[in-house]
């Protein structure tokens, strides 16, 4: 019975979904305000009827119902409860469910937190949110109920979730992504309402910000996690592989990034609104195109572990529905008054313009890297494979300029920037992070490596010139500690993301460049040698987890007679997936250098193959990935954008 | 005219959701299938090869094939789902299937790690390091799969990972027709 009231509680959430869309988008026509005032109890209703179909749902997990089809497909019992309950997303049913509580969440927040928006634009984004709901309510509806059953004969026992998903980052990757995936349909909604008020101005960028913000810090941390995943338990060493899946998630951080700039200079600036909102409209249509190459099975891919062809033609119409339509809406009202253009060649506009045009050409680059292999072949021209090595001959120039322009950008002033005070500002910083980029690779290993220099160069070009701006920032101030505390939270979060990326940047060049590894066969009590460390296999031994057994090595690493650690890589065999043996890998992390170590198969006499990598600077790739979303979170706290638009209700209302 | 631009992205996207919906009705209708697509090859006789032994270095041409239900199997270590695949092929070759690898645009010295590690459950692997036999037989990602009979023909082609289920309901039925119908 109670799953059927999780299925009664989504028909529900799709009825109040419709009056969203209705009854608010009829107050902006009537100019109602008690239609319009209805959005906010319809989001919260629409809120709660998603949170009660997911409650029942992980209830159903928990309680190991494996009447229900989804449960017995992805659980079992032997399953520890976190597991269990992460497997609630472990499919494509209950993923869509999931996708669907965030989307009802963040209409919830829009609801709550924008209480300073004119009621006519609140209403017009909760209608084109409560649309996207709608839509994504009919999908799951017609085509993936989560609800459904395996009656009358419930199978005893469930055949368990993917062991590559039991995981602990399993279990926040999947809610992270999709809060910044669904997060942009804020962004999205805001943009709509702007093109359908015909208010496209800087205010509508200064409400968007902080909600791109958020949903763009979310996406970091949700790919870095992924990617973070894929490290640890793919179980070779591997963070990044240009999968399709990956690709997904990827397109849109691109494209969110560029939003989350180019709405700065709307907001500031008053210029770009057009550009603006074309990114908006892009950030959200990568998402949904995402989910619908990932769910349609149009692309095969290592992640996509809810993949069903059948239901790809409704998610196809969904995107044609949603893209089509805001695309027609952005052809139709878009403003095609060209601003006084009021910026020199050498501005800090024209800078962030550059940064824009090349973050989208990347993500244009992935989506046609993803797509070409399909296209190609669908119309019968010849088959091509596109890998990691076309990937990388593309990002590495884009970075490159990219980070280039990094340095310079934010030294810039907004309108005109002089070049003679521009060079004499940042050539310390030129020369310094040439000094670097190419002393590193001579003390770090004592042997010249083009890709460290290159690297290196970039990377501390973006550290430094950040240095530079902030010292010519406090060059007025009394003293340093004034000086610190009278700048902006959003200032520091700019500062913070920037040398994030950096860190990041620092982090895949120099883990391709000095990353060693060796696969090498061991006997017990032989030791081996990797990048002057001694590992010492002292054999093996069986366990048992919750729902598994398992070989489990000990290793001990060493570096000059002194231990460091005790590695214990296991080979896993889950009860209910008998053909499938996990290799779990053991890590030794360190800010500089993770040593990493892998069970491969068991050979004579107790001897086995392992694999051993030493993989220097690897966790910088994702403390740069934190760092960049600590950024974003501290621009968020701002509070200048709650004054700022709080001033310009009570200016819009005087003006009215 | 300023208007007109602003329809490029409009006209963009629906070029794209045509080309998609001509995409998924070929799928729906059966007449295209992106895990499985009906090879140039199916009914005719397996490209020649010569490449060398990955492991022996010894040269390796279609005579190895000879007489033999095999599984040909196209295979990367760059390929995270060549990795998945991996303890699934080694159970078929424990059960006695017959299984030639091709190691496609790759890296040898990883290669030879790769089966010393996890296993090989291969004949014979060729070392398509150019990607040569790779084009002739029209591959367009890794792991994909040709099932070759007796005489040499391809009978049925797979891309993407074998697992339980393909075997179970496809692989498996028409490997045992194959080698009952040309005696086994």
């Amino acid at each position: 019975m109670v799953p059927e009231l999780g299925h009664f509680a989504l028909i529900l959430a799709l009825c109040l979904a419709v009056a969203l869309v209705v009854l608010p988008a009829a107050g902006v026509f009537r100019r109602s305000e008690l239609l319009m005032q209805s959005a906010r109890p319809l989001a919260l209703g629409l809120w709660v009827m998603t949170s009660v179909a997911f409650a029942v749902l992980a209830q159903a997990f928990l309680n190991d119902d494996f009447s229900v089809a989804i449960v017995a497909a992805q659980s079992n019992s032997e399953l520890p409860w976190f597991y269990k309950f992460a497997a609630v997303w472990g499919g494509h049913e209950g993923s869509l469910l999931l996708w669907m509580w965030i989307l009802s969440a963040w209409c919830v927040a829009v609801a709550i937190f924008s209480r300073q928006l004119p009621l006519d634009m609140l209403a017009r984004v909760l209608c084109v949110m409560g649309a996207v709901a709608v839509g994504f309510l009919l999908f799951m509806l017609l085509t993936s109920n989560p609800f459904g059953r395996l009656l009358p004969n419930p199978p005893a026992e469930g055949s368990d979730l993917n062991p590559l998903l039991q995981d602990p980052g399993m279990v926040i990757h999947p809610p992270m992504l999709y809060f910044g995936y669904v997060g942009f349909s804020v962004a999205f909604a805001f943009a709509i309402a702007a093109l359908w008020s015909g208010k496209l101005d800087a205010a509508w960028a200064r409400w968007s910000r902080p909600w791109s913000m958020v949903a763009w810090l979310f996406l970091t941390i949700g790919i870095a996690l992924g990617s973070w995943w894929a490290y640890s338990v793919l179980g070779w060493g591997g963070w990044w592989f240009w999968d399709p899946v990956e690709n997904a998630s990827f397109m849109p951080w691109l494209v969110g990034t560029a939003l989350i700039h180019s709405l700065a200079v709307t907001d500031k600036r008053g210029v770009f609104k057009s550009w603006t909102v074309l990114l908006a409209i892009f950030a959200f249509s990568l998402s949904l195109l995402g989910t619908f190459l990932v769910r349609s099975g149009v692309l095969t891919s290592v992640h996509s572990f809810a993949a069903d062809p059948t239901r790809g033609i409704f998610i196809l119409v969904f995107l044609g529905v949603v893209i089509g339509s805001s695309l027609t809406l952005y052809a139709l009202r878009a403003p095609t008054v060209a601003n006084k253009t009021d910026y020199s060649w050498l501005s800090r506009e024209i800078f962030l313009l550059g940064n824009n045009i090349l973050l989208l050409v990347a993500a244009l680059s992935v989506l046609s890297g993803t797509l070409f292999p399909l296209i190609v072949d669908s119309l019968h021209l010849g088959k091509y494979s596109v890998g990691p090595p076309y990937f990388n001959a593309v990002f590495v120039p884009l970075m490159s300029i990219l980070l280039v322009f990094m340095g310079i950008g934010p030294s810039n002033n907004w309108k005109r920037s002089r070049a003679d005070e521009l060079w004499r500002r940042l050539l310390p910083a030129l020369l310094a992070s040439l000094i670097v980029g190419f002393a590193f690779p001579f003390a770090y290993r004592g042997q010249f490596h083009w890709g460290v220099v290159l690297t290196v160069c970039l990377a501390s070009w973006v550290i430094f010139t950040t240095v530079v701006d902030l010292r010519n920032k406090l060059r007025n101030a009394n003293g340093w500690s004034a000086g610190l505390r009278r700048l902006t939270p959003a200032y520091y979060g700019m500062l913070i993301a920037h040398i994030g990326f950096a860190v990041s940047v620092l982090g895949v060049g120099l883990t391709t460049a000095y990353t060693e590894e060796r696969d090498l066969r061991v006997a017990v009590g032989e030791h081996a040698q990797l990048a002057g460390y001694d590992f010492l296999f002292s054999g093996t031994e069986s366990t048992r987890g919750p729902n598994y057994s398992a070989e489990r090595g000990l290793i001990v690493v060493a570096r000059d007679g002194k231990q460091l650690a005790e590695l214990h890589p296991e080979k896993r065999r889950y009860n209910a997936r008998r053909d499938q043996v996990m290799t779990e890998a053991d890590i030794d992390a360190g800010l500089f250098r993770d040593i990493y170590v892998a069970l491969g198969e068991p050979l004579e006499n107790g001897a086995w193959a392992v694999r051993l990598h030493y993989k220097p600077f690897v966790r910088w790739i994702w403390l740069g990935g934190l760092l960049m979303a600590l950024g974003g979170g501290l621009t968020v706290c701002d509070g200048r954008y709650r004054l700022q638009r709080r001033a310009t209700t009570v200016a819009a209302a005087v003006a009215a | 005219m300023q208007r007109l631009k602003l329809f490029i992205p409009l006209i963009v996207f629906a070029v794209l959701a045509i080309f998609f919906f001509v995409v998924q009705k070929q799928i729906g209708s059966g007449a295209y299938d992106p895990q499985n697509m009906p090879s140039a090859l199916l009914d005719k006789p397996l490209p020649v090869f010569q490449l060398p032994d990955l492991l022996s270095g010894a040269t390796v041409a279609n005579a190895v094939l000879q007489d033999k239900v095999v599984l040909v199997n196209v295979w990367a270590t760059w390929c995270p789902s060549c990795l998945y695949e991996h303890p699934y092929l080694l159970k078929l070759a424990q059960q006695g299937v017959l299984i030639v690898g091709v190691d496609y645009k790759d890296d040898a010295a990883k290669a030879r790690q790769w089966l010393q590690e996890k296993g090989n459950p291969y004949l014979a692997v060729l070392d398509d390091r150019a990607g040569t036999f790779g084009l002739d037989l029209g591959v367009t990602g890794a792991p994909e799969t040709y099932l070759v009979d007796r005489s040499g023909t391809v009978r049925w082609r797979y891309q993407g990972p074998i697992d339980e289920r393909v075997w179970s309901e496809t692989l498996q039925p028409l490997l045992a027709k194959l080698t009952a119908a040309q005696g086994g």
